[in-house]
């Protein structure tokens, strides 16, 4: 009796155990997508999660995964929390994931100096540390299609060219109200330069992660300052929050810009009719026409094997999932064709991030053409410097008030090169590159 | 001596060069002020009847302000879905007296908070399960709830603008606070609960039903909720971020006593009004942000004189 149960244990024990891994055959590849449904954060968080979910499924059921490889993939919840994010990021280590997307620039902060001991390429798409994008200094970690610095540097050209020319900015008051944590203040440093460079004042409403809903006190210092634009680097709650504020002080919103996260449809639809004139930066089109999206719609949400409702495939925060699902897909069939192998691991997806070359044919491949600006990745550039355009809310969806434009790549790739230097000497002995530069 | 002119008379002539801009300052005091009194409230209704520290205030506005609007969006007319929503905060005080309360009287006061801590966790996992992490808009306007704002000129060419949500959640809880004084001095159930708060013991050798006083309690505390939720949610959006909001109610609680609802009322508007003048005129000369600790210096500035709290009681006990 004593053995049968015991034996019956051990049979749990086991089945139990091998519940914990996450079944793989032999055809396929484990992605672990940490991703935030539930928090402070969620109102982002869900539709990113979605996106990147509804894709990589989207590829399983229609082309069978990626040259016959399946994605077998799996969220980790972090609640934008870096203790959890760090925790997902052990989880998706011991479970071999080809790459980890911390969607945190906390979390990526932790997890970079764990990259390249654990091997394992940090996707950190559009965030996380701009010096990152040296990949001379930083093999494993990507941040496509730009940094955070290279937004700075465009939202003030932006500004600089309805000015009628940076030289005009000399004697001007920008404000930058901002999340107070790493991602907020990632791109102070560039913007502090670029105020000395061409002479304009810079006046920072720093909003605590607690007081994302209780912004009144910093609306009511930017009514007192004055300043001629508002720059905004937020995220959750504080977005809507900030353009509830600022419409309730009257502040012209057409001059008021967001970065690119600061740019869901929930964000701007709270100021309601008057947070028309709205703007933020976008690296990716709005909207579910492309043929990709048609075949979301089919294989994955008509199906019910998404979480997503329909009215969302296409927003703002959706389709930046979707984008950053489509790179690591990219990088893998890219990674494939390099090393020879179907079933790829995390250092061979590094070589295919590194060579993650996207460009206006691939785009119309793949279904999404005109999606983002032809994308390239190399050894030395992580971000793969793209363009990037100005959305503007009418007032019910977002709308495309600007050509694609670049970033100002001649005053941010230097100071990118000295961060990273910098970021090299305060984290010594950083281990030098050793890996091939494998084109 | 610079540094003494930036302290104690620039931002004195600040207010006087710009009174407009000093009149919306001490505004949007006094409206956070009212908001975190009606928090403030929640947690000295529990606290007076049952001693305990009610963690799960905060969930409780997000919670009742969810389920507003999840029923609105489930087609139910907005004044039905606040009816329900009442209903719904009603059930949620019965649970709480019946499987959180009862099973745990006469254990110690710590004992209790942490099971208001559970009672948080519960609410936050039970919320997102029902109606998703997603924040939603209030319905505002469906709930005849005035939107817009009107604007007035002072001086030469300065404005103070009044937003009408603004002035309507003042209005609403001046009215809560009335209501709830009469229900509380003048009805046998807050006089009862007046026992209660005294003298656990006492009020059940009198025949006062212990578990019956927590019920209404709770009740009260999730109508409360309800009335935050709204104003608060009205304001931003209900999200489970405004959650954290409800710890704005600490100082207002160290300030006015955790037994007092005139201390709530009026150690929310000290608190709401203090830390806007301090970060608005103050705040710049050490780069801003000093609001999240600011509420609490008052409250301790306030506690050396009076430690009880402005209207706490002062508990003497002779050894």
């Amino acid at each position: 009796m004593r053995l049968h149960t015991l034996t019956a244990g051990a049979f749990a024990l086991a089945l139990t155990a091998g519940a914990a891994l996450p079944v793989q055959a032999e055809d396929s590849v484990y992605i672990q997508l940490p991703t935030y449904r539930t928090g402070p954060f969620a109102g982002s968080g869900i539709h990113i999660a979605n996106g990147m979910s509804d894709y990589l499924k989207m590829l399983n059921e229609r082309d069978g995964g990626i040259n016959g490889v399946k994605l077998t993939i799996e969220e980790c919840e972090t609640g934008y929390d870096t203790q959890k994010g760090v925790e997902c990021y052990e989880q998706a280590k011991a479970k071999g994931t080809l790459v980890f997307n911390p969607w945190s620039t906390g979390i990526t902060l932790q997890v970079i100096p764990k990259a390249s001991v654990d091997k394992i390429p940090v996707l950190s798409m559009a965030y996380g540390l701009s010096a990152a994008s040296d990949g001379e200094t930083f093999p494993w970690v990507f941040n496509p299609p730009m940094t955070y610095w290279d937004g700075a540097s465009g939202v003030i050209k932006y500004i600089g060219e309805q000015e009628g020319g940076l030289d005009k900015l000399a004697g001007k008051k920008i404000g930058y109200i901002f999340l107070d944590a790493g991602y907020g203040r990632e791109p102070i440093p560039l913007l502090e330069n670029l105020a000395k460079e061409y002479g304009f004042e810079m006046v920072q409403y720093p909003v605590p992660g607690k007081e994302m809903q209780n912004q009144a006190s910093q609306w009511l210092n930017v009514r007192r300052d004055k300043p001629d634009y508002m720059v905004m680097w937020g995220w959750g709650a504080m977005n809507p929050t900030a353009v509830k504020e600022a419409t309730k002080i009257r502040y012209p919103m057409d001059k008021f810009i967001g970065v690119w996260w600061a740019g869901g449809e929930d964000d701007a639809r709270a100021g309601g009719a008057e947070a028309k004139g709205y703007k933020t930066l976008n690296f990716n089109l709005v909207g579910a026409d492309l043929p990709a999206f048609e075949d979301i719609r089919k294989h994955v949400v008509d199906a019910g094997k998404s979480q997503t409702a329909p009215a969302n495939v296409g927003e703002n925060l959706y389709n930046r999932g979707v984008l950053n699902a489509m790179l690591m897909s990219e990088a893998i069939r890219i990674a494939q064709e390099k090393t020879g192998k179907t079933v790829i691991t995390s250092e061979d997806m590094r070589i295919g991030l590194e060579n993650l070359v996207i460009d206006e044919a691939r785009l119309e491949a793949i279904g999404l053409p005109g999606f983002i600006a032809p994308l390239n990745v190399t050894c030395a550039n992580h971000s793969g410097t793209t363009k990037m355009y100005i959305s503007e809310w009418d007032g019910e969806k977002w709308v495309k008030a600007s050509d694609w434009f670049e970033p100002m790549t001649d005053k941010v790739a230097p100071l990118l090169v000295s961060a990273a230097e910098e970021y090299k000497a305060s984290n010594a002995p950083w281990p030098a590159r050793s890996e091939p530069c494998a084109n | 001596m610079d540094i003494l002119y930036a302290i104690l008379v620039d931002p004195f002539v600040q207010m006087v060069e710009l009174p407009d801009f000093f009149l919306q300052v001490l505004w949007e005091g006094f409206v956070a002020g009212v908001l975190y009194a009606l928090i403030a409230l929640g947690f000295v209704l529990i606290y007076k009847a049952s001693g305990v520290f009610n963690f799960a205030q905060g969930i409780m506005v997000v919670f009742a302000g969810l389920t507003l609007v999840g029923l609105h969006e489930k087609g139910v007319p907005a004044y039905l879905a606040l009816i329900l929503t009442i209903g719904v905060m009603g059930l949620l005080a019965l649970a709480v007296e019946r499987f959180v309360m009862r099973p745990l009287v006469n254990q110690p006061d710590i004992i209790l908070l942490m099971s208001t801590i559970g009672l948080t966790y519960f609410l936050v996992g039970f919320g997102e399960f029902v109606f998703g992490g997603e924040p939603k808009q209030m319905i505002t306007t469906e709930l005849g709830l005035p939107t817009g704002s009107t604007a007035f000129e002072i001086g030469d060419g300065g404005l103070l603008i009044l937003q009408h949500i603004d002035i309507a959640a003042a209005v609403i809880a001046i009215i809560m606070v009335a209501v709830l004084a009469v229900f509380f001095n003048k009805t046998r159930i807050g006089r009862a609960l007046r026992a209660v708060a005294d003298d656990h013991q006492a009020a059940l050798s009198v025949g006062i039903s212990l578990n019956q006083i927590w019920a209404i309690v709770w009740f009260a505390a999730g109508i409360v909720a309800l009335t935050t939720g709204i104003m608060w949610g009205a304001r931003s959006d209900v999200s489970f971020a405004l959650e954290i909001i409800a710890f704005k109610a600490l100082p207002v609680l160290i300030l006015g006593g955790f037994t007092s609802i005139p201390g709530a009322i009026v150690g929310g508007l000290i608190i709401g009004v203090g830390e806007k003048i301090g970060e608005i005129y103050w705040g710049p000369l050490v780069g801003g942000g000093i609001e999240s600790w600011l509420a609490y210096m008052i409250a301790l500035i306030f506690l050396l004189f009076r430690p009880q709290g402005l209207f706490g009681e002062r508990i003497i006990e002779r050894v």
